[in-house]
């Protein structure tokens, strides 16, 4: 709490003993009494008394532990929520699941935060969930592995792509800018994308700057690579607006199935 | 022929000109950062627009490895490439190969190494030089020259700068695209005023579009360097650039423009940057220091980019020590500097100021009063009184007193102590 006070986040998350889904019932269920006990301990050091604070809310893979923890969690006097314990290698029908059991138990006027859950797919998961804040390193692993987003952000852009996709150098939401096929590819990364990098810049060049590893790889890809994503996340809060979003999630992953589909052909 | 040098304003032997290129209408004297594979260590070309840079070197070895000069042509030339809207420069490849490579050698032939692919013999000739700076498309080309350090003495400098006349023909012969890229020659022979004259005068013979003056900044001392640059200036023609190749300090550049000449590149902005290191009016500022760790001023007040408006040393020196964005923000704010340096050079000669400006700028680097005795030998020569900005030993005051005559009288308060 002392390092809290020194940085003086907007929002900060109580100190949790998180666990991943597999460990043994007895370690799980000591992981949600210590995290309620450093939650009230965090609580009780914090001068705005949790005015800013996250909830964490641990539980394993047991849905009777995540449903404890939530609704223990719920009655303090925090201000949102960070569901901890997901992205460690979890199966996505358990996930699923024990994400439903927590969010049936929070109060719907807080913010809920998940950790690690990056993929487009994990993303709308969580959003059916009822999920409102998402971070992970997707983005940066990405970067770093010379990737670029490529998938189709709305419903139109979809269904012009469908069927259509040269998959040598990645998959339909991605491209490996490294391989040698873009050595003279004069195109955008994404065709009418508005991010720096693609209003300037072809992948020719950042394949070239991929391969010799200048600075400048990193920066252009991470810049296109966080727009992208955010544009994204921009479409489902349309599609939500709209009243859409079952229908731009199944789109979504129907897509996703033909692309690779049509990959494996 | 987009191609043109007008001096615009004279301070003695230096110049404030217009230099107009394909690309880009430049204002000299300027400094041309290195962008050795086709950028400038992470920063974007609308960033280095933003500083102010206005030509931009390529190095043609690195280039020609990777992505390779035939590609790069293919794709319609490193501009388009890298979306570099103002003007290049390609160097001939011959230094770094030198510099670089195990076993490189220099022949009749041209350059020979071992090609770092695959370790077959390879050779750099001055046809293909120029062939591969032609692919790249760089507003200004330099011509194969055989470059020797100047700390080598003997018949080797002799040799190497015959070589480079003969060079500089069989360059111009090859050189397919006159009309869009300008061919510039370099003067070498090393240290020896008989040597250099004699390839000032062949190289202007060819009248090529430039000149550079080669073989410095490679560790001769600072009374020889000058002397040569002096010597060169004097020498080339009033109505073409002259570039003094591998310089550097901000110092040598203020020094050499008082001398006549225009145009300088080095990696030194971007390279001390990397180390942590920003350029200052007073000289370096080193941020890895741990009195940075707590100093909340910008790196320099007087700098109006947008590192010193937006950033603290204290959070520079966190990043210099662990993230590539440290370098990056050094780099930005170094080249900044560099460019400011050159505009104010620039402008002070066309002011009418120039004198003024280079007092100041001694006295802000060396407030003691230490200046070289180098600098003072050059400014002698370039015209340029300075003896306000140096310490009370070069004045006569002591010498008066230990005869036993007052002048104080005599005396500025601002002279001696």
């Amino acid at each position: 709490m002392e390092l809290i006070s020194c940085l003086q986040p907007n929002l900060w998350a109580s100190l949790a003993d998180e666990v991943p889904a597999w460990v043994n019932e007895k370690r799980n269920k000591t992981s949600v009494e210590r995290t309620l006990r450093w939650l009230d301990a965090c609580i009780a050091l914090d001068a705005a008394s949790g005015r800013n604070s996250l909830g964490v809310v641990v539980g394993g893979s047991s849905i009777e532990q995540r449903k404890l923890c939530a609704t223990e969690v719920s009655k303090r006097n925090v201000s949102g929520f960070w569901i901890g314990g997901f992205g460690l290698g979890e199966s996505v029908e358990e996930r699923c699941s024990l994400l439903n059991a927590v969010t049936d138990c929070l109060p719907l006027e807080k913010p809920r935060i998940v950790s690690r859950l990056g993929l487009p797919e994990e993303v709308l998961e969580g959003v059916a969930s009822g999920i409102d804040l998402f971070d992970s390193t997707y983005i940066y692993q990405l970067t770093m592995g010379g990737f670029a987003l490529i998938f189709p952000i709305d419903m139109v852009e979809r269904e012009m792509q469908n069927g259509v996709f040269d998959s040598s150098a990645g998959d339909s939401a991605k491209i490996n800018l490294r391989a040698t096929t873009y050595r003279k590819d004069m195109s955008r990364i994404v065709d009418g994308c508005t991010c720096f990098t693609c209003q300037n810049h072809t992948r020719a060049y950042l394949n070239h700057l991929i391969n010799v590893h200048e600075m400048l790889a990193q920066i252009l890809l991470e810049i296109h690579n966080t727009h992208h994503y955010l544009r994204f996340f921009r479409s489902i809060r349309e599609a939500i607006k709209a009243g859409e979003f079952d229908i731009f999630w199944k789109q979504f992953v129907e897509n996703r199935r033909s692309q690779i589909a049509a990959a494996a052909m | 022929f987009v191609f043109c040098l007008q001096v615009l304003g004279r301070f003695n032997r230096a110049r404030a000109a217009r230099l107009t290129l394909p690309h880009f209408t430049c204002q000299t004297p300027l400094f041309m950062p290195v962008g050795t594979q086709g950028t400038i260590k992470g920063l974007t070309t609308d960033q280095l627009e933003t500083i102010g840079c206005q030509i931009i070197l390529g190095n043609t070895y690195h280039l020609e490895l990777r992505p390779g000069s035939q590609l790069i042509d293919d794709l319609g030339g490193l501009h388009k490439f890298m979306n570099w809207k103002r003007a290049l420069l390609t160097d001939s490849g011959g230094f770094q190969m030198v510099s670089l490579l195990h076993l490189a050698d220099i022949t009749e032939e041209g350059v020979t190494f071992q090609s770092p692919v695959d370790g077959k013999p390879m050779l750099l000739t001055p046809e293909e030089s120029i062939n591969i700076q032609n692919n790249i498309g760089a507003d200004i080309i330099m011509a194969l020259d055989d470059v020797v350090k100047t700390t080598i003495t003997g018949p080797r400098i002799e040799e190497a700068m015959y070589r480079t006349l003969r060079w500089i023909d069989r360059c111009i012969a090859a050189h397919k695209k006159p009309d869009v890229q300008n061919l510039f020659g370099i003067v070498q022979g090393g240290l020896d005023p008989v040597l250099r004259d004699i390839c000032v005068r062949g190289l202007v013979e060819r009248n090529l579009p430039g000149y550079a003056i080669g073989g410095l900044a490679g560790g001769e001392d600072k009374d020889s360097f000058w002397r040569v640059v002096a010597q060169c200036t004097a020498g080339l023609p009033e109505d073409k650039p002259r570039y003094v190749m591998g310089v550097g300090y901000p110092l040598d550049i203020v020094v050499c423009s008082a001398l006549g000449a225009d145009m300088y590149d080095c990696v030194y902005p971007t390279r001390t940057a990397r180390f942590g290191s920003a350029l200052v009016p007073e000289g370096v500022l080193k941020l890895k220091q741990n009195a940075m760790a707590t100093d909340e001023r910008p790196i320099d007040p007087s700098c109006p980019c947008m590192v010193c408006k937006n950033y603290t040393r204290a959070y520079l020196h966190c990043l210099v020590t662990k993230d590539p964005m440290g370098s990056q923000l050094l780099s930005y704010h170094n080249l900044s500097f560099m460019a400011r340096l050159s505009r104010d050079l620039h402008m002070s000669i066309l002011e009418g100021r120039f004198p003024e400006f280079v007092r100041g700028f001694l006295r802000v680097q060396f407030p003691k009063g230490d200046v070289p005795k180098w600098v003072h030998n050059a400014m002698e020569v370039a015209g340029i009184d300075i003896s306000e900005c140096c310490t009370p030993t070069n004045c006569q005051h002591d010498a008066m007193e230990a005869a036993g005559v007052d002048i104080s009288e005599f005396c500025p308060p601002t002279r001696c102590p």
